[in-house]
């Protein structure tokens, strides 16, 4: 019981420094549209959309305050009746395709989707001897 | 010839090895920039109209900056740590003549007067943007972010992070070039 008390002891002053506010989120940031079409089509949309402040996880995942704001911008304009690569395609005109977690298909982006191709033929041409040969 | 390509073939996985350990160490001394930019450096800044964030203080829409002048368009926070020391610089650039707008980013108003009265206030005017809204608009991605804006509303450049002391004289020069 010393121990877990001196352990916890320890522990609170390890409380992280939050460079953030207590200002409540937007309401759609964490609450689902009452429409399940809508709500799907925005987790679809959320999924593949890059948070800003943690840079690798998605703003479906994220916990930053602007994935927050992001997630509530996203659900206000599908139910506005937006689609979801409209907002994605407006997001990119702010900031860039790197906010987007699928990549485009664009001449700087080829070599990512022939990589797995090249990679594949490269391991048969690799391991062209071993097959038929077998005696 | 063959027995000289053996060898060739027998050293080149220590080859590819080495030259990936120096890439990588590479990237450890030279770390990339993981700033986002805005894509919006030499376009129209976005519409909005902003809520004033203080008593006595007019808000802030897109309109109040196509005046013939330029402005300095600064998003910061009452919560955000490195807006404090930029506070000093904003208000030297003031005393300069310099036109500067605030957009105070997910903040209270209590919050944002003790603020402004503890680190001064360079602002003409400051907007609330509570929801990011005009944060997102503009392509930014955090506080905070400074926006050389042109007298016809034009975005011209995009400071991110706190501006230091030897940042002013770029300020400057670009505000000029703004001006012209």
């Amino acid at each position: 019981m010393k121990r877990f008390l001196l352990a916890l002891a320890l522990a609170l002053p390890a409380a992280p420094a939050l460079a953030d506010n207590d200002l409540a989120q937007p309401r759609w940031a964490n609450e689902q549209l009452p429409d399940p079409r809508q709500e799907a089509a925005a987790q679809g949309l959320m999924g593949t959309l890059r948070c800003l402040v943690c840079q690798g996880q998605s703003i479906a995942d994220s916990d930053a305050d602007l994935a927050g704001s992001m997630r509530a911008m996203v659900r206000t304009r599908i139910a506005a009746g937006e689609r979801p690569q409209a907002i994605r395609a407006w997001l990119i005109s702010r900031y860039g395709n790197w906010v987007s977690f699928t990549p485009s298909v664009e001449p700087l982006t080829w070599p990512l989707w022939a990589a797995p191709v090249i990679l594949l033929l490269a391991g048969l041409w690799l391991a062209r001897g071993r097959f038929g040969k077998r005696r | 010839m063959a027995a000289a390509m053996k060898g060739f073939v027998r050293f080149l996985p220590i080859a590819l090895f080495l030259a990936l350990v120096g890439a990588l160490v590479w990237r450890l001394a030279h770390p990339g920039d993981t700033a986002i930019r805005s894509q919006l450096t030499d376009r129209p800044m976005p519409a909005f109209n902003l809520a004033p964030a203080a008593p006595g203080k007019p808000g802030l829409a897109t309109t109040d900056l196509v005046t013939g002048k330029p402005h300095l368009v600064n998003l910061f926070a009452s919560w955000c740590v490195p807006c404090i020391t930029e506070m000093a610089l904003l208000k030297q650039l003031q005393a300069e003549g310099v036109a500067i707008v605030g957009i105070d980013i997910r903040d209270r108003p209590d919050a944002l007067a003790r603020f402004l009265d503890n680190n001064g206030d360079p602002f003409a005017a400051i907007g609330a943007d509570n929801d990011s809204v005009a944060q997102m608009a503009l392509g930014s991605s955090g506080v905070p972010e400074t926006f050389v804006v042109d007298g016809d509303g034009i975005i011209r450049r995009q400071y991110i992070g706190g501006l230091s002391a030897s940042d002013l004289p770029k300020v400057r020069a670009a505000l000029a070039e703004a001006a012209r």
